[in-house]
């Protein structure tokens, strides 16, 4: 039995109103990747606060036991110290900063007292960047490179503080499958030829069983299991099994599916970008949808698929916008939001918390924002006729909440997207483009959003469907577009589509592109 | 819910209202009792009536997100002089100088709501430069900076008369405030009636009693008090008027409902199919049209146009806005929030006034109550103390 390098004991860790971890235990070998896994609000991230001194020590009771000695963390720079570094899910970057400055921002490459040594700085920094495959020029903006390429500088900065473990907590949540695949890759190579260690928190299943030597499982802040690989097979519905305590035969409902008259139909849609108008983002799109058909629209990030429906929605992104749009067969302009909206379109935000939700603000009067006019008389709200549609969300959508004056940040992930879906199922729309419409919510909730655009279906409404997660997709949707540069480069049957014939599509496409 | 939460729960809440209270008894020992005289209340009311006002139209310009209106003072300032050279040099009737001057309010709202609204200069920036073109404009139409006064009485009585005469003046006085405190009460009570019919969470019956019987009792001792002299100022019936009419389209419209969206979250606002640009638009407009009746009041008072008119008065209108709660990033904030906040700030100005302390001292005085009050409505609002003791051990320490 080796001695871990890494071991928290009994932690238990309160708030004021509740218990977060309740007793959880913890260790990690050296070069090993962990995985920790479980739903929204298990404790997963709390429990790494613990570890990295966010919550000091004092403020939780057990023990962290690192390389033999107990740890007093005060902060976040006491664990930095001794090697272990978190990485946030929400990236800490500041965007008018080059690469090499980011990377060493609190940490810099100095000559003499306070006074920055700038030729160290970008040669070491260039090093990092060699060291994980990211070819850019570190004088670069942060602002101008990519979600994915700031996720590896994030990792250029750990190493740069010579980690020896590395937290990362949701890394590849806001990456496309190749970025994300690299980044994991990056991790397996860490381990096996810099001994690094790292902790994993994801929700992406199909990763964990990829990556990890060893998966925890978190269910309501305790500790239900550890797999290890040399043990026990991994297997997702075995992962699942322990995260919701109950076994989860279907990952996505059933549904039959009813298809009716043509809802949408757009032609020839053209949209350049907002500031180099130079740039198309959507190029020649064509594509529709039928009443109670679930159409997805696959693509990497960047591929335009957020820009096309953002542009469909009253043109809220997007300059130089031609094209057509047909609803049941009728020519429509849609210049602004509140066209889209009378036309019967409603665009679900990708990013609930900073585009879709007023988060400060309670569970009512974010569902009634977008249909005000239905709860007015000549401009005067009706609060008696408000309380009752929220109330009647909250409980067809079974929305988890203590009461519909609770601000929505307060609330779970799952139960935010819920309050988003409800203010556009209020809006009583034709046509719902959901954008990444599970993004982030824990394998449970997701099933509940599922139903819900099920049973949207089969009221007969037509729903758009854009997902980075290929298998929620083909889980969901009735027929596949393949969307890769800004361009439609193909239409799949829910028959013929698998994960492996549209990455194919996307890679051809793309490799096509480079060539040309 | 244990006593000490409940009286924390009640502290958090009311916490302006007990600065407030503070403060009055602080003044009333401070000037062995000359604060609270029927005579001064009379003078509070006529002080503070055009600083509640731009208040108002400050506290709708900060929800939109945090903007504010740093040209209200000399706007005041240029509309009361343009005014009192429109009655005294042109002879004009008393009425259409007003409506031109509230027009010229209306122009500069519609002036500076363009820039910030449509083509996105940073309201910081446009009214920095609105406060330096509306302070040239005072200079110029006051002919170099030359004081006007004194203005016609039909002007003054608008906004500095009062109604009632000397002798019935207690009577109407007190009716007024019996009437305010009985529609209040009425209001209280069918909002509770309501709210227990559709099955919503009430507060007890016990504490809505209290709450009503508190703020009859202090309004009808307020006008009682204020009757004693010679009626009831015109001024206090404008400010009533300005601050229902807007608690009324905060609270209860459509277009209330669409400000405080914009200020939470302006991007989730648009996607929701509210035009923004409109509604921040329609902030400024409103904020200079108010600063235009706060600029009728002002001068009436005054009964003079002078080239310093206002200056300063848009510092006074941003601290009552936060006095008041109002969060910095907007979407946050009441209009009943933003009176207490402008009192604080008015009864500072006239209990030092009282005391005879410089205009150092109170200028002083009143930046750190500000700050203090502020900083306990900041801590009040955080669950417990312990973050801000640690960040400050982290600090001077540099442990914990």
């Amino acid at each position: 039995m080796t001695i871990p390098l890494i071991e928290m004991k009994n932690i238990t860790k309160t708030f004021p109103s509740v218990t977060a971890l309740d007793d959880v235990s913890f260790s990690l070998q050296e070069k090993e990747i962990h995985a920790l896994v479980g739903e929204n609000g298990a404790g997963k991230s709390t429990l790494m606060n613990v570890l990295s001194g966010v919550y000091p020590y004092g403020s939780y009771i057990g023990d962290i036991v690192f390389n033999g000695n107990i740890c007093k963390f005060n902060q976040l720079k006491d664990s930095e110290r001794m090697g272990i570094v978190i990485i946030h899910q929400e990236l800490a970057m500041v965007p008018y900063l080059t690469i090499a400055e980011n990377m060493f921002l609190g940490n810099e490459r100095i000559k003499g007292k306070g006074v920055i040594d700038w030729q160290k700085t970008y040669q070491d920094a260039e090093q990092y960047m060699e060291m994980i495959g990211l070819h850019e020029s570190a004088h670069t903006l942060v602002k101008d490179i990519g979600v994915g390429k700031q996720q590896m500088v994030e990792i250029a900065k750990a190493l740069a503080k010579n980690v020896k473990l590395l937290i990362l907590d949701e890394p590849t949540s806001a990456l496309n499958e190749s970025d994300a695949r690299h980044l994991l890759d990056l991790l397996l190579d860490f381990k096996k030829n810099r001994g690094i260690s790292s902790i994993i928190i994801s929700h992406k299943l199909d990763e964990v069983v990829y990556v990890a030597d060893k998966i925890t499982i978190i269910r309501d802040g305790m500790t239900i299991e550890t797999l290890d690989r040399s043990v026990n097979e991994f297997t997702e519905p075995r992962i699942v099994t322990g995260m919701v305590g109950r076994k989860m035969e279907e990952r996505y409902p059933h549904r039959t599916p009813a298809i009716q008259d043509i809802a949408l139909e757009v032609e020839n849609w053209d949209v350049y970008h907002p500031l180099y108008n130079d740039r198309k983002v959507v190029d020649d799109v064509s594509f529709h949808a039928h009443k109670g058909e679930v159409v997805g629209i696959a693509g990497l990030i960047g591929a335009g698929r957020t820009e096309l429906c953002q542009s469909l929605f009253g043109k809220v992104y997007g300059t130089k916008i031609s094209g057509v749009i047909k609803i049941k067969g009728e020519p429509v302009r849609l210049d602004t939001v509140s066209q889209a909206i009378s036309a019967g379109i409603a665009y679900v935000t990708e990013d609930r918390k900073s585009d879709g939700l007023v988060l400060k603000d309670s569970v009512q009067r974010n569902i009634t924002l977008a249909s005000l006019e239905k709860i007015q008389e000549r401009g005067v709200l009706n609060f008696d006729k408000e309380c009752q549609v929220a109330d009647e969300y909250v409980e067809t959508l079974s929305i988890k909440t203590p009461s519909i004056d609770q601000f929505v940040e307060n609330l779970s992930g799952g139960n935010q997207q819920k309050v988003l879906l409800a203010k556009w199922i209020y809006a009583q729309p034709d046509i719902l483009l959901l954008d990444e419409p599970t993004r982030g919510i824990d394998v449970g909730s997701k099933y509940e959003i599922y139903c819900i655009i099920d049973k949207l279906a089969a009221e007969g409404k037509c729903i758009c469907m854009v997902s980075s997660e290929l298998p929620e997709l083909l889980g969901m949707c009735d027929r596949v577009y393949v969307m890769c540069e800004g361009r439609i480069i193909g239409e799949l049957q829910r028959s013929e589509a698998t994960q492996e014939i549209i990455m194919d599509m996307i890679l051809q496409a793309s490799k096509r592109e480079t060539n040309s | 819910m244990s006593i000490r939460e409940k009286i924390g729960g009640i502290l958090k809440q009311y916490i302006m209202v007990i600065i407030l209270v503070a403060i009055l008894l602080i003044f009333q020992i401070t000037t062995s009792g000359a604060l609270l005289t029927s005579v001064n209340l009379f003078n509070l009311v006529n002080q503070n009536a055009y600083g509640m006002i731009l208040a108002v139209g400050m506290l709708i310009c900060v929800l939109t997100g945090g903007n504010v209106d740093l040209s209200v003072g000399s706007l005041l300032g240029f509309v009361s002089a343009c005014m009192a050279t429109f009655m005294t040099e042109y002879g004009m009737n008393t009425y259409l100088a007003i409506f031109l001057g509230l027009l010229i309010g209306i122009l500069a709202g519609v002036w500076q709501g363009f820039w910030i609204a449509y083509v996105r200069v940073p309201s910081f920036i446009t009214t920095l430069a609105g406060m330096l073109i509306f302070q040239g404009g005072i200079l110029l139409v006051l002919k170099g900076g030359k004081t006007i006064a004194p203005l016609p009485e039909s002007f003054n009585v608008l906004a500095s008369g009062y109604i009632g005469t000397a002798e019935a003046s207690g009577s109407i006085c007190l009716a007024v405030g019996v009437m305010i405190a009985l529609v209040f009460v009425f209001f209280q009570i069918k909002n509770y009636i309501t709210r227990k019919r559709n099955g919503y969470s009430v507060n007890r019956i016990g504490s809505l009693l209290l709450s009503c019987i508190i703020v009859s009792a202090v309004l009808i001792w307020a006008f009682a008090k204020i009757a004693e002299q010679r009626g009831v100022p015109t001024v206090l019936i404008l400010v009533g008027l300005v601050a229902l009419i807007y608690y009324f389209v905060t609270q209860k419209t459509v277009i209330g409902r669409h400000l405080y969206a914009l200020g939470g979250n302006a991007k989730a606002a648009k996607l929701s199919g509210i035009k923004t640009d409109r509604i921040l638009f329609l902030a400024y407009v409103n904020m200079s049209l108010l600063a235009a009746v706060a600029a009728v009041a002002y001068s009436a008072r005054m009964n003079a146009a002078a080239a310093t008119a206002g200056t300063g008065t848009e510092l006074d209108a941003i601290g009552a806005v936060f006095l008041g709660g109002a969060s910095a990033s907007g979407g946050i904030g009441t209009v009943g929030g933003t009176l207490i906040g402008a009192l604080i700030m008015g009864v500072l100005n006239n209990g030092m006034s009282i005391m005879g302390l410089g205009t150092d001292m109170q200028q002083a005085v009143k930046g750190l109550v500000l700050l203090a009050a502020v900083a306990v409505d900041v801590i009040s609002k955080q669950r417990t103390l312990d973050p801000i003791m640690n960040r400050i051990r982290l600090v001077f320490f540099n442990r914990l």
